[in-house]
């Protein structure tokens, strides 16, 4: 028995040349899997209910998918849709795939798995002890903190996507997933070694990262059989190698062999990793336990406002005692707005330059010729945030510092005008673990009619 | 030679929204087994590298088929939010480009 899987792309609309997929659909798949899914890009896109990518981009993806897993009748599944699974993400991408079909004269068998958390359920599982930190740099997790999230999703295991396709659909949206479990699903459903499965899923979820040249934006197959797989790029520009391959399970995660998921731990250290021709890796020997079944809760909040200015410094005068003034522009403009509450916001600067990218962990303090200066104002409204950015801009603009020769202003702004209003800033306010009974509890599958209109 | 001319791949990257993992990848196994046998990557030298307390590296280790080795610490801000300056935390690499790997006689 083998089974061959197609990953378009790491990031469902990041794109992938149609020719790659061509290519691919050549090669006998029995399934197309897409992540859609990432936490890279911070709280704001979970927070604020957006998409990581366009919805251009995801639809023109999602047509050229739609139409291989049509002409091939194979499922096309898609992991953690619009980017963070929430009901709102998975909608729009519904919303693409149903404009697809009416387009196309297409009536797919569409289903789709929510991720969403009710609070009643995450509040019942706290009282019982049920939930606990990813890490000890978590934010506590409260009644009123999980109030104030926009919402929580947890990523479900290959169990939920298995149970729905045990139904035939032709598409499966899935709201937020554990990145490889919809592959794995597909191979564990048609009967391969679950530890196989996941370890396939998590190289496919990315692509061709693990091939050299790496992107994410090409096309990758995987094929399973009774004791490994095999992976290759679709495109031969691209080659797989022992190395590459066994060197991707370090992307993007705390350890390079034992990997965490809903319900499992794939343990990879007695893993072979064979050449079995030119592009083209064999694996053997992924190993899994399964331990007490969690899944991963994920939720964001406001946090606040933000109002920021971009600025260059060139005069070496300031560049030697950028810390003394800015304690002297902070403490004017503090004294300025006396009647608002100190703790109500934050001005914070950033030394492009110097320490901007590190912060305190930088080890390396020569001053430089040139700063970009960075500077933000953190409130709880934009108005505030605005109004004290204003008044912080115009202090460090004319303040003079002792000894100072550049009478005429201290800032130089690449653009008029200097203010920038950014709007929200989110935090992540739940990514905690939660131990369940059933892994598909929590994530119930339905069908979705398409020619509704 | 400095560790930045001996590896193949050397970056940082989040490993979820409060963790930075740093990657070292070799090209080379006997390259990739001197680095490891210098002594001169290793959990203690990290943490004064970075200024992190030890307990803050919460997974170090060496995985011989990938020719790499993997630090991973808890952030001091959390990705994307108020303070943070690195939301893929994908520029934490640099200071490990200068650790002197010692010639082996």
């Amino acid at each position: 028995m083998v089974t061959t899987l197609i990953s378009p792309c790491g990031i469902l609309g990041y794109g992938f040349p149609a020719a790659s997929l061509e290519k691919a659909l050549e090669q006998s798949p029995d399934a197309i899997v897409v992540d859609a899914g990432s936490t890279d890009a911070g709280p704001h896109k979970l927070g604020a209910g957006t998409a990581i990518v366009s919805r251009m981009a995801a639809k023109k993806d999602l047509s050229l998918l739609m139409a291989g897993a049509r002409r091939l009748q194979i499922p096309l599944v898609i992991g953690s849709a619009g980017g963070s699974g929430a009901r709102k993400h998975t909608l729009w991408t519904l919303d693409i795939i149903k404009e697809i079909a009416r387009e196309t004269g297409w009536n797919p068998r569409l289903m789709v798995i929510w991720a969403d958390i009710p609070n009643e359920a995450i509040l019942s599982a706290m009282e019982e002890g049920r939930v606990t930190p990813m890490s000890p740099n978590v934010p506590e997790l409260t009644a009123e903190s999980l109030a104030a999230t926009n919402g929580v999703v947890a990523q479900m295991g290959a169990e939920p996507v298995l149970k729905a396709l045990e139904q035939k659909p032709d598409i499966i949206v899935c709201g937020r997933a554990y990145d490889p479990a919809p592959f794995a699903a597909v191979g564990i459903f048609r009967g391969h070694d679950p530890a196989l499965c996941y370890h396939l899923g998590k190289i496919l979820e990315c692509g061709t990262l693990c091939a050299e040249p790496g992107t994410a934006k090409d096309v990758m197959l995987g094929r399973l059989d009774d004791t490994g797989f095999e992976v290759w790029p679709a495109d031969p520009v691209r080659q797989c190698t022992p190395v590459s391959v066994a060197a991707h399970t370090f992307y993007e995660k705390d350890h390079p062999y034992i990997l965490k998921g809903p319900g499992i731990e794939l343990d990879l250290s007695r893993c072979r990793f064979t050449q079995t021709a030119p592009g083209r890796v064999r694996v053997e020997g992924s190993q899994i336990r399964y331990p007490a079944y969690t899944i991963k809760l994920e939720g964001a909040r406001l946090a606040a406002y933000r109002t920021f200015v971009l600025a260059g410094i060139r005069d070496p005068l300031l560049i030697s005692r950028l810390d003394e003034v800015e304690a002297a522009v902070k403490e004017s403009v503090r004294s300025y707005y006396s009647d608002i509450d100190p703790e109500s916001y934050q001005i914070n600067f950033y030394h492009y330059g110097l320490d901007a990218v590190m912060g305190e962990l930088e080890p390396d303090r020569t001053l430089p010729h040139e700063i970009g200066l960075m500077f933000e104002v953190i409130a709880d409204s934009q108005e505030k945030a605005d109004a004290i950015c204003a008044s912080t801009r115009s202090c460090y603009l004319h303040y003079g510092y002792p000894g100072r020769k550049s009478t005429a202003g201290n800032l130089a702004f690449p653009f008029a005008p200097s203010d920038v209003s950014f709007g929200a800033v989110y935090a992540f306010s739940v990514y905690h673990l939660m131990t369940v009974d059933d892994p598909t509890e929590f994530f119930p599958a339905e069908w979705v009619e398409v020619s509704a209109e | 030679m400095k560790l930045y001319e001996l590896s193949h791949v050397l970056r940082s990257k989040n490993s979820g929204p409060f963790a930075v993992t740093l990657d070292i990848l070799f090209d080379d196994p006997a390259v990739y087994e001197r680095v490891k046998r210098s002594g001169k990557v290793t959990p203690e030298n990290i943490a004064r590298l970075y200024g992190l307390k030890v307990e803050e590296i919460t997974d170090f280790a060496a995985y011989d088929p990938g020719l790499g080795i993997k630090i991973t610490y808890l952030r001091k801000t959390a990705s994307g939010t108020v303070g943070d300056r690195d939301v893929y935390g994908a520029q934490q690499h640099a200071p490990l480009m200068n650790i002197e790997i010692p010639d082996e006689l």
